[in-house]
């Protein structure tokens, strides 16, 4: 019986220059191992192909195209407006991000201007929406370790923001409230009080999550020094949002590109300097205390009447002029971004999702994996927040 | 790490007490207030336009009939039904809805198994898609009446509920001159006003002509003229004129107008015949040679029926006579509505491309007299009359036969003629219709330019807000100055002589008609006034001079108790089959009856020729 322990490097192959090693299958040392497309351990619908030495990954390859839809090519052929129960489900964790580019980059190319509340009302659903993302991940992400407890705690809180996008647009998952020109009302009655009350029930939530979580030998001991990302990567790989920011790179669109409100909010991008699971973790846990007070901030100020959508034509035979642009926002993940080209016409003539999932799933992961006991596979992922549904488009 | 990462993980322990969070029974939890849950319509409101369906991306909605639920004009019939294997819930039809009839109720639980317990032994029925397939409001559902639930918010539309509005001279640059007064749509407006069309075809339905609207109104939007002038003339061959003058019967039910102004579907009309030159008419509509069958066809009257029996033959190869007894094309429309409405070079548009297609027009040719209907019944193949409404009803009142009261559509054609006639200081016109604010019109331009000033007052038994003007001609013609007074009846007329006339004494109209909806009106005869008047004019409606058709043939037409002719659905008459019959005399009256009943008389003389030939 061979010892594959990791101890035995001379048994390990060769790593060349290139950072790639030759991998002889025929050799009787390697096994296959598919995580994924039905894997507890694995973000939705994809998979990593991993070759394993005993327990540790030597390569590992992302599949995707089990979730593949084609939405950019069906938005070609629906009105602007009918595209709108389209994009949210772009990305189902976080529809909100994708109503906003879409809605924002029509208003861009038809030179529309989007009433004052809207502008908060928006501000606010983006912040929800990163909030209730953000819990669904710190779920995650201890669920990956296999803590239960924790992780229901968060599903829990983030039901609570469910609640709350069900009082203001009427559904839990896709919102469908902004539209081109603003949002479809404002705020309902008695919602900032309701909102304010639900806050404060999961910050106390939040708190114990710290404790038990970060406070946690278990977690320590797996979460540190797992799954760096050396910052040298972050510009070659295009590495945005938390991913980033774990590695002490302070890249946050809302700071770096404002929009909507944001310039008047105050906020400081949050960054830890480890770049491992557990300063990741740690990132998005403090991220969603930001959220909790900008969310705070926001419903401060968010106008209660006036106008929340400017005037359009008909929606039916909406045109926009001929005409390119790229909105971003920054989302859970990092940068969520839509490019248009418009054509003159009702519908729009080439629609690019750029979503932050693709490069953190694919050639992060890729390279991230190799070296990973299979036992930290799961947790490295979850680690990098990704969703597959946004990666396929 | 130190002794706080070993112990802090057991706090979650203080958790063991509480109650759980979560819910037990998920119905005990009831949908927000804004929920988008299942759907809800007022059948009542409810007009069956399927834009609902026309917005639906998922095409999860169908238009179907709904037992006691009937077409009518504004109303389609069918009612909206939702697939639930296809809904996404964005609530898009909510918002687009043109009636607010639709909205959504806070409830989402619906178990098939639930409801039809017994009946889910059947796997193979309770697995059935169809299951979830119901027609909204229609079936009984306990969320039918839902308080709760989305609805369309205010302030929030999908569609613009503002219509665009012409340009126009104002009163004082229009109140001495004969000018067209709407000036038309530009390019940008004409656009805008077309990007309100939901494309529901309630107006098609509702058009006499059946024209189709929601086609031509997409050429608007395209911008492509000659494409809108192929499907108005698949219907209509008077665009230049209906485009101007039409009741707009499409309009009044219009189903955006249900919660805004209905569009402006005549201006878009006018539009698109505007923005075509004439002379490239026979290119577009593929005309310039049309193969002739060598039948003949008389046409008596040049009015609406007759020009569009006169097109739609000729386009069917027919060598087409029109007798006109005045001196010009056009019938009613050219004389009876006044310039500034209807200005007659946009009459000359319209006639003479008819007259382009090969139509001989024969006027000062009075049937009856210059040339009798039977030697036209020898002479042609077939005999089509539209011949309208030219004569003025009286109102019967002693001294209504003076020679200062006088019928509006009398002066209306003088005016059209160019003929000089009196015109006094002080009038009073009887009537609130639209021809009645035609002559008042006409007449305070006229006193104005001869005067300098207007003294003309127009008296009508129906209320304000009752009458039947069109609002805008009311107002627009208390702008130029004159005086209209509605729910005033005229009583009796005062006269100084047999040349002079003292006025008119009227009295409050307190009801027009009788429990059983006779013509019957009651007066408050404490309230009355007097109006001074040098000229009295009647404009209470029009009749047929049907004089042309001899006594023996009259005999055998059989008419309704409104007096008109009595046809088949193809415009032939009973026992007379060589003669067929349109326009006002038959049905109405309004312009585009009229060309609706020439068109379909015209494909009923082709058809009557093609089977007699048989």
């Amino acid at each position: 019986m061979l010892d594959y322990g990791l101890k035995n490097r001379e048994l390990f192959p060769e790593t060349k220059s290139d950072g790639t090693v030759d991998i002889d299958l025929s050799s009787g040392k390697y096994t296959k191992v598919w995580q994924g497309p039905n894997h507890p351990g694995i973000t939705g619908n994809m998979s990593l192909e991993l070759t394993l030495l005993g327990d540790e990954v030597m390569e590992s390859k992302t599949h995707v195209g089990y979730l593949h839809r084609g939405f950019e090519k069906l938005m070609e052929r629906r009105r602007f407006i009918n595209n709108f129960p389209l994009v949210c489900r772009i990305c189902v964790p976080e529809p909100d991000f994708n109503e906003y580019c879409y809605a924002a980059a029509l208003e861009e190319l038809a030179g529309v201007e989007v009433p004052e509340n809207a502008l908060w009302i928006r501000t606010l659903i983006l912040e929800m929406a990163r909030l209730q993302s953000y819990l669904m991940w710190l779920s995650g992400q201890v669920g990956a370790f296999g803590f239960g407890i924790p992780s229901q705690w968060m599903l829990y809180c983030r039901d609570r923001v469910l609640d709350m996008f069900e009082e203001l647009s009427g559904a839990r998952i896709y919102h469908i409230y902004m539209l081109p020109g603003g949002v479809r009302d404002n705020l309902p009655k008695g919602f900032k009080a309701k909102m304010r009350e639900t806050l404060n029930d999961i910050v106390p939530l939040l708190r114990d999550y710290e404790r038990v979580v970060f406070n946690n030998a278990v977690f320590k001991k797996r979460a540190k020094g797992l799954g760096y990302i050396n910052p040298d990567w972050i510009e070659e790989y295009g590495i945005t949002g938390p991913n980033a920011r774990g590695a002490g790179v302070p890249k946050d669109v809302r700071k770096d590109n404002p929009y909507l409100k944001y310039p008047e909010l105050e906020f400081l991008p949050v960054t830890e300097t480890d770049s491992d699971v557990y300063a990741r973790a740690h990132l998005r846990w403090r991220d969603v205390m930001m959220s909790v007070d900008l969310i705070r901030q926001i419903l401060e100020r968010t106008p209660d009447e006036g106008a929340f959508k400017a005037d359009l034509p008909s929606m039916l035979h909406w045109k926009i002029p001929a005409g390119e642009t790229y909105v971003n926002a920054e989302c859970t993940r990092g940068e969520y971004g839509y490019y248009i080209v418009t054509d003159g016409s009702g519908y729009p003539r080439r629609v690019n999702v750029r979503g932050p999932s693709y490069t953190h799933a694919v050639t992060l992961a890729e390279k991230m994996m190799v070296n990973c006991n299979i036992a930290d596979v799961a947790a490295t992922l979850v680690s990098l927040h990704t969703y597959p549904p946004e990666v396929e488009r | 790490m130190s002794w706080k990462d070993v112990l802090y993980p057991f706090s979650v322990w203080k958790n063991i007490l509480k109650d759980p969070v979560t819910i037990r029974k998920p119905e005990e939890r009831e949908g927000s207030s804004r929920y988008r849950g299942f759907h809800i319509n007022d059948l009542e409101k409810c007009i069956g336009c399927g834009t609902c369906e026309e917005i639906c991306q998922n095409a999860a909605i169908d238009l179907v009939p709904v037992e006691g639920i009937v077409a009518k004009p504004g109303d389609s019939g069918l009612r909206p039904r939702v697939d639930y294997g296809r809904c996404c819930w964005c609530a898009l039809c909510v918002d687009i809805c043109t009636t607010n009839s639709l909205g959504m109720s806070n409830k989402f639980r619906w178990s098939v198994e639930g409801e039809n317990a017994d009946k889910a032994i059947d796997r193979e029925k309770f697995g059935s898609p169809d299951d979830y397939l119901f027609v909204i409001g229609a079936e009984n559902k306990y969320w039918d009446n839902s308080e709760m639930g989305y609805r369309k918010p205010d302030n929030y539309d999908l569609t613009s509920p503002v219509r665009v509005n012409m340009d126009h001279l104002s009163a004082l640059e229009r109140q001495d001159s004969f000018i067209e007064m709407m000036k038309g749509y530009s390019k940008e407006q004409a656009q805008r006003e077309a990007d309100r069309c939901v494309e529901c075809g309630i107006c098609t339905a509702a058009c006499p002509a059946h024209m189709g609207i929601p086609a031509y109104i997409k050429a608007v939007r395209e911008d492509d003229m000659e494409e809108g002038l192929r499907i108005l003339y698949e219907t209509n061959p008077l665009p230049e004129i209906c485009g101007r003058i039409c009741t707009h019967k499409c309009e009044t039910v219009c189903s955006i107008g249900n919660k805004g102004e209905p569009l402006s579907i005549r201006w878009l009309k006018r539009y698109i015949a505007d923005n075509v030159p004439s002379e490239k008419y026979k290119e577009i509509l593929g005309t310039d040679k049309i193969e002739q069958n060598g039948k003949k066809v008389a046409i008596v009257g040049s009015g609406p029926s007759g020009l569009s029996a006169a097109h739609y033959l000729a386009m069917m190869g027919y060598e087409v006579t029109i007798f006109e007894a005045l001196p010009e094309a056009g019938g009613m429309m050219r004389y009876g509505i006044p310039e500034y409405r209807l200005p007659y070079d946009q009459i000359d548009k319209d006639v003479n491309y008819i007259l382009s297609l090969g139509v001989t027009l024969k006027t000062n040719t009075m049937v009856g007299k210059e040339i009798t209907l039977e030697q036209l019944k020898e002479q042609y193949d077939a005999v089509f009359a539209g011949t309208g409404l030219h004569m003025g009803r009286s109102t019967m009142l002693e001294n209504a036969d003076h020679k200062k009261v006088l019928q509006s559509i009398d002066l209306l054609r003088k005016i059209a003629l160019g003929e000089d006639f009196y015109v006094p200081e002080k009038i009073v016109v009887i009537g609130g219709g639209n021809v009645a604010m035609d002559i008042t019109r006409s007449l305070a331009r006229i006193q104005r330019k001869k005067y300098g000033r207007v003294n003309i007052t127009a008296t009508c038994l129906e209320p304000h807000g009752g009458m039947l003007a069109d609002e805008e001609e009311v107002v627009e013609a208390r702008e130029e100055g004159a005086t209209i007074t509605p729910a005033y009846g005229p009583q009796r007329i005062d006269i100084v002589d047999d040349e002079n006339l003292k006025g008119l004494e009227v009295a409050k109209c307190l009801a027009i008609f009788d429990k059983e909806g006779r013509f019957s009106p009651k007066f408050d005869l404490d309230d009355r006034q007097f109006y001074e008047a040098d000229m009295i004019v009647e404009s209470i409606g029009q009749g047929a001079d049907l004089s042309y058709i001899p006594k023996q043939l009259n005999d055998n037409i059989e008419y309704s108790p409104r007096r008109q002719i009595v046809a088949d659905p193809d415009f032939q008459v009973k026992n007379q089959p060589w003669l067929f019959v349109g326009g006002d005399i038959v049905k109405g009256p309004d312009v585009i009856t009229g060309i609706s009943n020439g068109h379909l008389a015209a494909v009923g003389i082709d058809r009557y020729l093609n089977k007699k030939e048989d």
